[in-house]
């Protein structure tokens, strides 16, 4: 009995496949240029962060492959001081650079990709909840949201991350340091989602199927997840986009500061801080090369958003 | 009212941090006193009684000024905020001048020429400046400005010119200078932001019917496009701004540690490593009544210049 269901699911998968490739979202996305580049730069990045143990020529947490001799090598295109082993060059500690973007990059994906699930998942929640029930616990919830809002998100993530590594102690804090950008970088910024949604919940609640769905007696948690968030996905995901874009640079300015990843563990902004020093010696590419891979990457991520928003949006179209 | 109670659960997120950081008595007596003094101490100095006790206690010292002193200072918090507190004010103003002053007239060019090669140029440029974070605008222009070609000094603050009792650097050409790389960093990152705001408000009422009455008129466009086009722009950009305040002074915290800029963000990361847990609540507080302030300040000033909000009460 298995089998056919499964054939079924399968065909059903295909067709789905077929009609989004054949949809106009596809079509116009096509015709659009900086679209499909951006698109591409992303997946580039994003795969090449993901496979990052497979395709780095060395594992920059292995401390045995380090050597100190290694230390501050420009890149190859460095007449004369280039080492080929090291495409990107070194840092201080003898790191290869390109290996060291790379995991770095995998954790600012890593980082960015779980606080905007976080945010999504408590903002979508807080919003259908404040959008369909409205009274006193939408008043309640948006209250919240004003006054977080009021205080920026960078704000609120320094000072409570301040808070954790002076209460932990930079030892402890070192360790749990993914766990609590996430969860901070999360909590910081589902307003956003629980307005986007909350907007769009209003929109949905009266409308017909939804008043048919209560009449035939289903369940308000029922209406909520399986009938009305369907709707509100296209924001959602034009949002999201953003805000993966947001948590990175949130991310990057918070290892910055030195409340983020350890030295050891670098993300991409705790890279680009720790090559600040080098500076002024000359050491230019520490820096500038993780910098540049951080910009390249919110880039085209925002491209991408605002193509998306663009596309999603039915009053704006392109003349 | 909502400003009350925002201070009010600032104060209480303040106290809690003091309560559970450190402990007070390691800091005066230090390791060598024994276990039953210690409880004595802690006796007298009240760190036994309850919760709200305690809370009381410290509500009522900060509201005449006394956050306790700095471990590292040994000055009282609350002085050693204010005597940061110049430096940030300046470089907030100067990174809003420049904010007024470039993104008002490329909104506006942007908004009356959507076509224009020179709009694409500033929209394009808007979104990188929304991709680059502010803290690699500030290690950027460091690098090309101080390191390559020698133009600005790097960091620090530069002389300043004591002027009825405020440290300023806006009165010499060396505080202006070092004033100059900080300022672009940090409105940097607000820039992209306003010249979109400014365009898109400024084209939607572009398209209202009041402007084609104006045109109809025959009113020089100058008139049209600054007196009353831009006049209703403004609405929106006051509430923006407003909420953006607490943004900008976030950002001062990257600015300030990538030039050595000695501001009130500058201290609180020292303060930070150096667990000098006073001073840290103090920042917290003082940045708490910052946003409070300025977010009534925009309100009030919402009402003052909307006519709309003041007609509910009148007769129509």
């Amino acid at each position: 009995m298995g089998k056919p269901n499964s054939e079924i699911s399968g065909a059903k998968i295909m067709t789905g496949i077929k009609s989004f490739l054949n949809s106009d979202l596809v079509y116009r996305f096509r015709k659009d240029k900086v679209a499909v580049v951006s698109l591409s730069i992303v997946l580039i990045l994003v795969f090449s962060a993901i496979l990052a143990p497979l395709i780095s020529p060395f594992d920059p947490y292995d401390l045995k492959s380090i050597d100190i001799m290694d230390s501050e090598i420009p890149p190859v295109w460095n007449e004369g001081e280039g080492d080929e082993r090291f495409l990107l060059g070194t840092d201080p500690q003898g790191r290869d650079m390109l290996s060291t973007i790379l995991y770095g990059m995998r954790i600012s994906l890593t980082i960015g990709f779980f606080a905007v699930l976080l945010q999504g998942v408590l903002g979508v929640t807080i919003g259908l909840l404040s959008g369909y029930f409205g009274g006193k616990i939408d008043a309640f919830f948006m209250r919240l949201a004003d006054i977080q809002l009021s205080f920026s998100t960078l704000m609120v993530a320094i000072i409570a991350l301040a808070i954790f590594q002076a209460a932990f102690g930079a030892e402890l804090y070192s360790k749990l340091a993914i766990f609590m950008l996430v969860l901070v970088i999360g909590i910081a910024e589902w307003p956003q989602y629980a307005r986007t949604v909350r907007a769009s919940v209003l929109a949905e609640k009266n409308k017909e199927y939804v008043d048919a769905a209560r009449v035939i007696g289903m369940s308000p948690k029922r209406i909520m997840f399986r009938h009305i968030f369907p709707n509100t996905l296209s924001p959602i995901l034009v949002i999201s986009t953003i805000q993966v874009a947001n948590a990175i640079i949130s991310e990057a300015a918070l290892s910055f500061l030195g409340l983020g990843m350890p030295v050891n563990q670098p993300s991409l902004g705790s890279l680009i801080s720790s090559g600040f020093e080098y500076i002024f010696s000359g050491s230019w590419w520490i820096t500038v090369i993780p910098s540049l891979f951080l910009v390249l990457l919110i880039l085209s991520i925002n491209m991408l958003g605002d193509w998306l928003r663009d596309a999603l949006n039915p009053k704006l179209y392109k003349d | 009212m909502q400003a009350t109670l925002v201070m009010f659960v600032i104060s209480l997120i303040g106290f809690s941090i003091q309560d559970n950081l450190g402990d007070p008595l390691r800091e005066l007596v230090g390791q060598s006193v024994s276990e039953k003094e210690r409880e004595a101490l802690r006796d007298r100095m009240g760190l036994n009684d309850p919760f709200l006790v305690q809370y009381g206690r410290f509500l009522s010292k900060a509201v005449q000024g006394d956050l306790g002193d700095s471990y590292f200072f040994k000055k009282p918090a609350l002085e050693v905020i204010a005597k940061k507190f110049p430096a940030t004010l300046e470089l907030v103003i100067g990174a809003t001048l420049i904010i007024i002053f470039s993104s008002v007239p490329l909104g506006i060019y942007s908004a009356i020429n959507p076509k224009s090669w020179f709009t694409r140029f500033i929209l394009g440029f808007s979104i990188v400046g929304i991709s680059v974070p502010v803290f690699l605008t500030a290690i950027f222009s460091i690098y090309i400005f101080s390191v390559e070609l020698g133009w600005m000094p790097s960091f620090g603050r530069g002389e300043t010119t004591n002027l009825f009792g405020w440290d300023s650097g806006f009165f010499n050409r060396d505080g202006l200078a070092h004033l100059v790389l900080p300022s672009i960093s940090l409105a940097s990152i607000m820039m992209p932001l306003f010249i979109r705001l400014i365009r898109s408000e400024m084209m939607e009422i572009l398209q209202l019917d009041y402007i084609r009455f104006a045109w109809a008129k025959g009113l020089y466009p100058k008139r049209i496009w600054f007196l009353h086009a831009f006049k209703n722009t403004l609405l929106p950009v006051i509430t923006v701004g407003g909420v953006q305040v607490g943004t900008m002074l976030a950002y001062t915290i990257l600015t300030e540690s990538v030039f050595q800029w000695p501001g009130m963000g500058f201290l609180f990361l020292e303060a930070v490593n150096r667990v000098d847990t006073p001073l840290i609540i103090a920042y917290i507080i003082v940045v708490g009544l910052i946003f409070v302030v300025t977010n009534t300040v925009v309100d009030l000033l919402y009402t003052w210049v909307n006519p709309t909000v003041k007609l509910v009460g009148q007769k129509s």
